[in-house]
């Protein structure tokens, strides 16, 4: 786990209320190796959520650079910037955010429809990460006919269906009961684990963050001392 | 193919709302036909002229007569084919609901001018020979009732007394646009009994339909014609036929382009309902389109996915209203027969509907388009619908 895969060097963020600056984060330097799986945690309002957005390409810093497989993100266009999401970064959100018109096989494949696979690759390959969590009998299903955790499970099918560089976990577990949120992140470390993926994770969750490999604190807008999780 | 499934879907998401706008969108397509047709047919006579046909009436106004020895004159005139006399009787049958166009004329000259009327020839013979014969259009026929045999007595504001007329004939027109609605009986019956009742209003006619043999010289035969009745003491207007006819129209012409102007306001509200419809919906699905955007779909997508969308509500409204539009102007027109001979419903119609419901589509999905596309993502995935 030596190669560095994010580098984040200096990097500031603020926000504008009103005529009112306000600091988010504060000259961040942190950097996550491939195959690393990092919680971010902190108390609300400490940056943590800002800081995923930045490295998951849907914010931008106000200075500093965010370096990625080699790629500066801070300096791609938005138009650039989309081609980079759909190929590096799958995402999980606390509120699943699936389509609720689409069944869980179409909320899958939808990362692949900006590919150029033929539809008869993007069905093996939503079959595989439908399998992969668990779900391929429920891939007719739409949303609303699914429970919580079921929905989940669909968005981290959908996070990894692409095969990205980066998973982004915004709170995965936050809307979810005990059981559910334990499932999800026993899937997640299997995905780190055995596939080798690399996850950056925003949580509240003690229980959570110990399932990561290592948890980084923020408080402030700045990143205070953490201590490396041993997982093994 | 999978775009198109996700906005097909996205319109019947919320059936109710879709369902209202749709309801309203066939509404108002609908109605622009209507009225667009309405208008439309207050210009079939103009539409039914010809242009070697020209129309000779008193300079001062229709109300006022000419003798008819201008015909002689008339017909000497370079260019000129044919005249004939045409006098508006103004008769009603039994009641004065029953109105409907009726002429004196000299059958004989007059129809060889009008071949879109097509009569039998046995019909027609019978006609010329009955001093008290009437030919008859088929709509009128069809409307009345009237049937060859059938004796007519119409009362005439004009001229006083109850007038007795004989179907003789029912002429058909050539084609759809031949507006058959229309009596014409002999002048010189009318000539007859008005020279035993007002002598002096024997041997005058209200119009001169003139036939020529070039439709280009339209123009300079009319100068001739009017040239020769100058400084008489009835001098004379000539002009096409279909500028005649477009006199008529525009003494309703204000009543026209309210009409008009009704059709595209109907639209403009319709845009107004469709494009409330849109913001609304684009507002609630903020969440999703940052979704969509967060997994590499550019703007310009998700801006096509609601434009797209509203398109498509557009057009399912507006394809319901132009099938519906047809059979509604029919039961429209059989309700208003008395009124419109015709009421022609041209594909310039369908495409205005079309083409109204394209604006309609692109201007409700155009904001809420580009708000979705220029919303920050992080703004629109902690939007709460």
């Amino acid at each position: 786990m030596s190669e560095v895969l994010v580098a984040i060097r200096h990097v500031s963020k603020s926000y504008h209320r009103g005529n009112q600056v306000v600091p988010v984060l504060e000259d961040i330097n942190l950097e996550i190796a491939r195959g690393d799986f990092v919680a971010l945690m902190g108390p609300s309002g400490s940056g943590k959520s800002t800081l995923l957005n930045l490295i998951a390409g849907i914010d931008k810093p106000d200075t500093g650079e965010i370096v990625i497989e080699g790629t500066d993100i801070t300096r791609l266009t938005e138009t650039e910037l989309a081609d980079w999401r759909a190929t590096h970064v799958g995402f999980i959100f606390q509120f699943y955010n699936l389509m609720p018109v689409l069944t869980a096989y179409e909320n899958v494949e939808l990362p692949l429809m900006l590919t150029a696979l033929s539809r008869a690759e993007r069905r093996e390959r939503v079959q595989i990460a439908l399998g992969l969590v668990g779900l391929t009998d429920r891939q007719k299903h739409y949303p609303n006919e699914l429970s919580g955790g079921q929905q989940q499970r669909v968005a981290i099918a959908r996070a990894v269906v692409s095969d990205p560089t980066i998973l982004i976990c915004d709170e995965p577990t936050g809307d979810l009961d005990r059981q559910s949120a334990a499932d999800v992140l026993a899937m997640l470390r299997r995905l780190n684990q055995d596939l080798g993926k690399t996850i950056a994770m925003v949580t509240h969750d003690p229980r959570a963050g110990e399932a990561a490999r290592r948890m980084t604190f923020l408080d402030k807008g700045q990143l205070t001392d953490a201590s490396p999780f041993a997982m093994h | 193919m999978f775009f198109a499934k996700l906005i097909f879907k996205n319109v019947f998401r919320a059936r109710l709302r879709s369902g209202l706008t749709i309801l309203g969108l066939v509404i108002a397509v609908l109605a622009f036909g209507l009225l667009q047709t309405v208008v439309r047919a207050w210009y079939a006579g103009a539409d039914a002229s010809s242009a070697t046909r020209l129309i000779t009436r008193n300079a001062i106004s229709l109300t006022f007569v000419m003798p008819v020895y201008y015909r002689e004159k008339i017909r000497a005139v370079p260019g000129v084919t044919g005249v004939a006399l045409s006098n508006w009787f103004g008769g009603v049958w039994k009641d004065p609901k029953n109105f409907f166009a009726n002429f004196a004329v000299d059958a004989p000259a007059f129809f060889p001018l009008y071949p879109e009327f097509v009569f039998k020839p046995e019909e027609y013979a019978d006609f010329l020979r009955d001093r008290k014969g009437a030919a008859v259009g088929r709509q009128l026929a069809e409307l009345y009732g009237f049937k060859v045999g059938d004796r007519i007595p119409l009362r005439s504001g004009i001229y006083p007394g109850e007038w007795e007329f004989t179907v003789r004939a029912i002429y058909d027109g050539r084609d759809d646009t031949t507006i058959t609605r229309q009596m014409y009986f002999h002048y010189d019956y009318l000539n007859e009994q008005i020279k035993k009742v007002f002598p002096r209003r024997a041997d005058q006619t209200g119009v001169f339909v003139i036939g020529i043999a070039d439709g280009s010289q339209a123009a300079e035969v009319s100068r001739v014609i009017d040239a020769e009745f100058k400084n008489s003491l009835a001098e004379t207007l000539t002009e096409t036929e279909k500028a005649f006819s477009l006199g008529f129209v525009a003494m309703v012409e204000t009543i026209v382009q309210a009409i008009r102007g009704v059709s595209y306001v109907v639209i403009l509200i319709i845009m107004a309902v469709a494009a409330n419809t849109m913001a609304m919906t684009a507002r609630e699905r903020m969440s999703e389109y940052a979704t969509l955007k967060a997994l590499g779909f550019k703007p310009g997508m998700v801006g096509g996915l609601i434009i797209g969308e509203a398109f498509a509500l557009a057009m399912i409204g507006a394809g319901i209203g132009m099938l519906l539009t047809t059979p509604v102007v029919r039961a429209f027109h059989a309700a208003t027969t008395n009124v419109f001979a015709k009421m022609p419903l041209v594909p310039e119609t369908f495409w205005l509907q079309a083409a109204c419901a394209v604006v309609v589509g692109l201007v409700a999905g155009l904001v809420p388009a580009v708000r979705a596309m220029r919303m920050p993502i992080v703004d629109g995935l902690r939007h709460v619908a």
